[in-house]
């Protein structure tokens, strides 16, 4: 029975019962939920499909195929993870909007048509923004507005490039779609929004560092991946992604290397990662799609990874900032060490994930002829390393002695993070367990002699540039600051072309004000001379002539009834 | 107050020691090239060192830009919660 349940249903029926329980009952389903779920999933075979029939269209909640069922596993481990990591919480908010979150995402990639798709695409703008309220700071507040906005802006855009598809095709099936005519460029726009393509991407690196700890590691695995899933699905081999790619995977690294705010870094590198997936979509063959979505299931769990363990930096010592931060290592050895497993895997090191799934990628873009995007992601792969691989460890967890002795987070963070690591590794050194998973037959051996040497003297030629930069003093120290980026244009710019408005408006607005108010004052001067206390129609009147009123009105109407 | 224990770092000998041993490592990566022969696809690959070369270039370039970024891109911490 459970194999022709839609899997979201578990987690949104499990959201309204944790909302009812305390104490361990709570915690025990919390951790049931995505266990049963992921086991029921298993026994779920390819081809499965749910239709249900709602205001003349025939829905389809549920679809399974290869690509569906990947991001099907994917969200369930992530969720586990997610769950386990905040387990210590008392929070009712932050566990049932976690839930809901998860839920919403599973149910949009088993979305077999655009309609299903739009709902879950907004269902998620809405559950996810309460991990971000959950923090109850004003900072908080206002970027989970912003961050709100702009999902739900997406859902729109995506709603009416559906609508204008579904009357141009006749159809709601959600497949290859094809950039072609404005409904696939308004469902191309929203995908992208999602996606965090370039000057779209800032409502993410905005609103990530604001939510709780706990909050943005369930906000990391889920909204971007289910957009790089819409566009693996709707978009494969659409080249204008190959480029938009190759720039997530170059700029957003710039901006990480001057942050100072440790979970935006991670915010910025999370762009750079989604850059490599959106760009293997757009070269559409079956190893960079194999790529693509092989590094979206490693990203999820590095990045979650490397999110768990600055959560719990924060969790502990109340600070994310590298100018607080440094010497961590003496008090909190295992959140260092699995800090540094998620870094190593992000940056590829050989036996670590993402050693396995972002060359394929990389070697797609050569084989393809896509020589400068080689290049690009070449730099980027330097990059990473660089700003998320030794900054994040190095300014969190050495650097200097910043004083602080913070003990080790609650248990439960500390068995998510393992559980994380110890994925890290394993998918690094058995690929061949998620290369079965994949959606096309994989023929890339990623163990061999070239790959492994080639990227064993990139990533250590980056440290050394590291080291040298670092010993020379050249390199930029952590400095408390904000660095302006898309946001500035609605935070900054908006409110003040606002207030400019209103201030030039003004004069006409007052004028307009008094005359209004002075015609006001002559309807009020009207009223009170017929309806005031000596007005003709404030007095008394006798009930014979009200029901002689009456009757006169009724007739008049009848007249008009015959009339007809 | 007891005095805290000593940690692997507090010692700047154990860096020296940790850097002589990242160093070395570098140095026999490079040396790797002379010896093995890479399977390529782009003729840049080809080149002596390519990858250890550009690796560094890369980090160099990147972190140099990005601080000359700072200049336009830096405000003060309360920029956006100012007045």
């Amino acid at each position: 029975m459970l194999t022709s349940l839609p899997p979201f249903a578990l987690f949104f029926a499990g959201a309204l019962v944790v909302a009812l329980l305390r104490g361990w009952p709570r915690y025990a389903l919390l951790l049931l939920i995505p266990v049963a779920g992921g086991l029921a999933l298993l026994g779920v075979s390819e081809g499965t499909t749910v239709h249900v029939a709602i205001l003349g269209y025939e829905l389809t909640p549920y679809r399974v195929d290869r690509l569906s069922l990947l991001f099907g596993y994917l969200f369930h481990i992530a969720a586990f993870l997610a769950i386990v990591f905040s387990l210590h919480l008392r929070d009712t908010l932050q566990h049932v909007s976690g839930l809901l979150y998860a839920g919403s995402a599973i149910g949009a990639v088993f979305a077999g048509d655009l309609i299903t798709l739009f709902v879950f695409w907004e269902l998620l703008a809405v559950s996810s923004v309460f991990l971000i309220w959950a923090r109850r700071t004003p900072r908080a507040t206002n970027a989970g507005f912003r961050y709100l906005v702009i999902q739900v802006l997406s859902g729109l855009i995506l709603l009416a490039g559906v609508l204008i598809h579904v009357s141009q095709t006749g159809s709601i099936t959600f497949d290859y779609i094809g950039l072609d005519g404005p409904a696939a460029s308004l469902i191309f726009l929203a995908f992208g929004i999602k996606a965090a393509f370039p000057l779209l991407h800032n409502w993410l690196t905005d609103a990530y560092p604001e939510a709780t700890p706990t909050g943005t590691v369930f906000l990391c695995a889920f909204t971007t991946k289910v957009a790089v899933y819409a566009l693996a699905r709707g978009f494969p081999g659409t080249e204008i992604l190959i480029y938009i790619g190759a720039l997530m995977t170059c700029f957003p690294i710039f901006y990480a290397v001057i942050e100072n705010d440790l979970r935006r870094v991670l915010g910025y590198s999370m762009i750079n990662q989604i850059g490599f997936m959106v760009c293997g979509i757009g070269i559409g063959t079956a190893l960079s799609i194999n790529g693509a979505v092989s590094h979206a299931f490693n990203d999820v769990i590095f990045k979650g990874l490397l999110f768990m363990s600055m959560g719990a930096v924060l969790h502990v010592t109340g600070r994310i900032k590298g100018t607080d931060l440094g010497g961590l290592y003496k008090t909190m050895p295992l959140t260092t060490g699995f800090c540094i497993v998620g870094a190593c895997s992000i940056s590829a090191f050989p036996l670590f994930s993402g050693f396995v799934s972002k060359s394929m990628v990389m070697l797609a873009a050569l084989d393809e002829g896509y020589h400068w995007v080689w290049l690009a992601l070449l730099f980027a792969s330097a990059g990473v390393f660089h700003h998320a691989g030794i900054k994040i460890p190095f300014f969190a967890f050495f650097a200097r002695d910043s004083g602080l002795r913070a003990q080790e987070p609650p248990v439960n963070m500390l068995v998510a993070m393992a559980l994380a690591a110890v994925l890290c590794v394993f998918i690094g050194s058995y690929p061949g367990v998620l290369y079965s998973l994949l959606p096309f037959p994989v023929e890339y051996e990623p163990y061999t002699s070239t790959h492994v040497i080639a990227q064993l003297q990139l990533l250590f030629f980056s440290a050394l540039a590291f080291t040298w930069l670092k010993l020379t003093g050249l390199y930029p120290p952590e400095l408390r600051s904000v660095n302006i980026d898309v946001e500035w244009v609605y935070r900054w710019l908006g409110p003040r072309i606002m207030r400019a408005a209103r201030s030039l408006g003004s004069p006409v607005d007052d004028r307009m004000r008094t005359g209004v108010l002075k015609r006001i004052d002559t309807v009020i001067g009207a009223l009170f001379r017929y309806h005031g206390p000596r007005g003709i129609l404030a007095r008394t009147w006798a009930t014979g002539s009200m029901v002689l009123w009456v009757a006169l009105l009724l007739w008049i109407y009848l007249l008009f009834y015959f009339a007809e | 107050m007891e005095k805290e224990s000593q940690h692997i770092f507090d010692n700047p000998r154990n860096i020296k020691r940790l850097l002589r041993v990242f160093f070395a490592l570098c140095a026999v990566l490079l040396l790797l090239d002379l010896v093995h022969h890479r399977h390529v696809i782009h003729a840049w690959e080809h080149l002596w060192g390519f990858y250890g070369i550009f690796g560094f270039v890369a980090c160099v370039a990147l972190v140099l830009i990005a601080k000359e970024l700072r200049k336009v891109l830096m405000r003060p911490e309360d920029y956006y919660d100012a007045d």
